[in-house]
């Protein structure tokens, strides 16, 4: 049975279904869904949300709490972001897993509270300082906010690592009907690297500082091996039309929902589009975008912002086809007349 | 022929990174034998901070976590409020928690974490070589106050009990120091009722412990030990200044 | 008799027991330990009257007290 929602809550059933023990957040329009949510849900559930006295803090929070092996997330929009990534630099570093949630805003500064997708880069070059990354999620329906909220904490779990999911302010405010679908998770296996306190064996520390000659050096390595392997395992996206496409539309998460309308209108007209939606911004699918990438085709990527993906795009291709881009920022969605006018252009 | 006093179990048998007469390693060792008395070593999870005791988690044999600068308090209310059968306490020194970290300070006490802080007051970042701190006195010469503090410029040094004693959340505050043989056992008994107050289930506890840092301090250990006694203390009276642990 | 060890190893020789020993008891070495410093060593092992004051001021936890 399917039930009418918000993305943004449809976000908390499925961080609910994963078992999670702990929330803690920050206002912050448009997510604020999601802290009013966690503070009437886990207070029935007999588990754990504080409202914090900032994002840095909320997200310190988080930090805590996963120490201890538990499941934690926060959730923010754009502003928040900034504030958290101290935080998340460091989650990243003593290989915590977590939740992290922005709920894209426009900015930059403080912006406007409309849907954006100017986040990117720093979802995905790291964000934070040091060289890390982290496994970004990017879903284009409520639907998908339930089901990767769901998976996320396997998957932080999996390879220790904090997961973002990376939507924005119209999908985490818009309402669809979610199927809540997945199986309550519980009765998880014990970390052998949390700290539980010291009974019955050696005490353990979580710590980044690492002064000795070369220690610092080979965590690093082993951090890119980390990310090499979830490289090579977990990209995960969806193709539309690409078979015989001449042009490929490339796009995630609310641009890729226009992307998709606006390649449906370009094929009844005869144009054969296609596209090519990433479901995961890193690792970012960069195999199939090259498979794609064949003389004769040209690829057109459509964001929410000036140019960000389009980049990444431009580096899988590595100049083999032309790449170009649509985008807008700060003034709400592309249409899909500006995209089919776009890709008749390109014809 | 017994042994009377020796290294505390929740000590590891480590040689501290500390500066010479240090008085970093006498409150790990008060810490540590407070731990040990009220048996909580395998139920403890620590927090250190950024600053002279970032390596707190290779001199404590229990579990330690690492935070950013100024964290520690909100960090502990992570784990505290998903551990709540744990003993929670965080380390930190003037700086983390009372310039970088004070928000995070105020919030934790004012919502009253059942934690407990151990706040070594020792006027200056030590860590990076002996800069001004929210606590370095009026004239106090520093890294990044040669003339010594000038209030109308750096303002004044915060009372951090004081400052905190006006919050409903917090249950107890006490100041020591660690000067010399009788305030240090003083300082012991502050820190074993603050954990008590955790214990019970009292609330948010905090010892702010004055503190020598003789080599940022341009001193010898004992003239630091003297300079705390005769000047430092003028600015910081000791005492409790909060206690609703029998309320 | 009351007595105290003190780890040579482990002393920084920053002179807090010295001072904090109410019966003098307690002097440099003259040798210098791994770390470059004159440790602390119990020169009046006669006068030692268990106190534990050296323990209670000791930064490096390098002395036991036995009595």
């Amino acid at each position: 049975m399917k039930i009418l929602m918000k993305g943004n809550i449809a976000l908390c059933e499925g961080a609910v279904a994963a078992g999670i023990d702990a929330y803690f957040g920050y206002p912050i329009t448009p997510q604020n869904e999601v802290p009013a949510y966690f503070s009437k849900k886990m207070v029935e559930l007999n588990k754990v949300f504080v409202q914090a006295e900032s994002e840095i803090a909320a997200a310190n929070m988080v930090l805590g709490a996963a120490a201890t092996g538990k499941r934690t997330m926060t959730s923010t929009s754009s502003p928040g972001m900034s504030l958290k990534q101290e935080a998340i630099s460091y989650m990243a570093a003593l290989q915590l897993p977590a939740l992290i949630v922005n709920v894209q805003r426009g900015g930059p500064g403080l912006g406007n509270i409309s849907g954006s997708q100017a986040d990117y880069f720093q979802a995905v070059k790291g964000g934070g300082h040091g060289d890390y990354r982290l496994i970004v999620l990017a879903p284009n329906s409520a639907q998908e906010m339930y089901e990767f909220a769901y998976d996320s904490f396997d998957l932080a779990e999996k390879y220790r690592i904090p997961v973002l999911i990376l939507t924005d302010g119209m999908i985490g405010q818009m309402m669809e009907p979610v199927e809540l679908n997945k199986t309550p998770k519980k009765d998880f296996i014990e970390k052998d690297w949390a700290l539980t306190a010291c009974k019955g064996r050696e005490p353990r520390s979580i710590k980044s500082l690492l002064m000795r000659d070369g220690v610092l050096e080979k965590h690093n390595i082993n951090l890119q091996e980390k990310y090499k392997l979830i490289s090579q395992n977990e990209v995960q996206y969806e193709t539309y039309n690409t078979d015989n496409a001449e042009i490929i539309v490339i796009a995630y998460g609310i641009s890729s929902r226009i992307a998709k309308s606006a390649v449906k209108l370009a094929r009844q007209e005869g144009i054969k589009a296609g596209l090519l939606r990433p479901k995961t911004l890193w690792p970012f699918p960069s195999e199939i975008i090259k498979s794609l990438a064949k003389d004769g085709t040209k690829l057109l990527v459509a964001e929410l912002s000036h140019g960000q993906m389009v980049e990444d795009v431009r580096l899988a291709v590595n100049g083999k086809v032309p790449v170009e881009f649509i985008g807008k920022a700060g003034g709400g969605v592309l249409s899909e007349q500006d995209l089919l006018n776009k890709i008749k252009n390109l014809k | 022929m017994q042994k009377i006093l020796s290294k505390p179990e929740s000590l590891k048998d480590s040689v501290m990174s500390y500066c010479p007469g240090c008085g970093h390693g006498i409150i790990h060792r008060l810490v540590a034998e407070c731990i040990d008395e009220l048996n909580l070593r395998e139920k403890t999870i620590a927090v250190a901070p950024v600053g002279c005791a970032v390596f707190a988690y290779d001199y404590f044999n229990f579990d330690v976590t690492e935070a950013p600068h100024g964290r520690p308090p909100a960090v502990a209310t992570g784990i505290k409020r998903t551990n709540p059968d744990k003993f929670v306490f965080t380390y930190q020194g003037d700086g983390d928690i009372a310039a970088i970290g004070m928000a995070e300070t105020i919030h934790a006490a004012n919502r009253g974490e059942n934690i407990t802080t151990i706040f070594v007051n020792n006027a200056n970042y030590g860590m990076t070589g002996g800069q001004m701190a929210p606590t370095t006195l009026i004239g106090q010469k520093t890294e990044t106050s040669p003339f010594g503090r000038d209030p109308k410029r750096d303002g004044y040094p915060i009372h951090l009990c004081e400052l905190l004693s006006s919050l409903e959340g917090t249950a107890y505050l006490e100041r020591v120091s660690i000067y010399n043989p009788q305030n240090i056992i003083k300082a012991k008994k502050a820190i074993k009722k603050a954990f008590q107050c955790q214990i019970d289930g009292k609330g948010f506890s905090l010892v702010e412990i004055i503190s020598n840092c003789p080599v940022d301090w341009g001193m010898t250990p004992l003239e630091s030990i003297k300079w705390t006694e005769e000047t430092f203390l003028k600015e910081f009276s000791l005492g409790v200044i909060k206690d609703k642990t029998n309320v | 008799m009351p007595t105290i060890k003190i780890n040579a190893e482990k002393c920084k020789g920053c002179e807090l027991c010295i001072k904090a020993c109410p019966k003098q008891c307690i002097s440099f070495s003259s040798q210098f330990n791994k770390a470059g410093y004159h440790w602390a060593v119990l020169e009046k092992e006669e006068a030692c009257i268990g106190c534990g004051f050296c323990y209670l001021v000791c930064p490096d936890v390098c002395i036991e007290v036995y009595k």
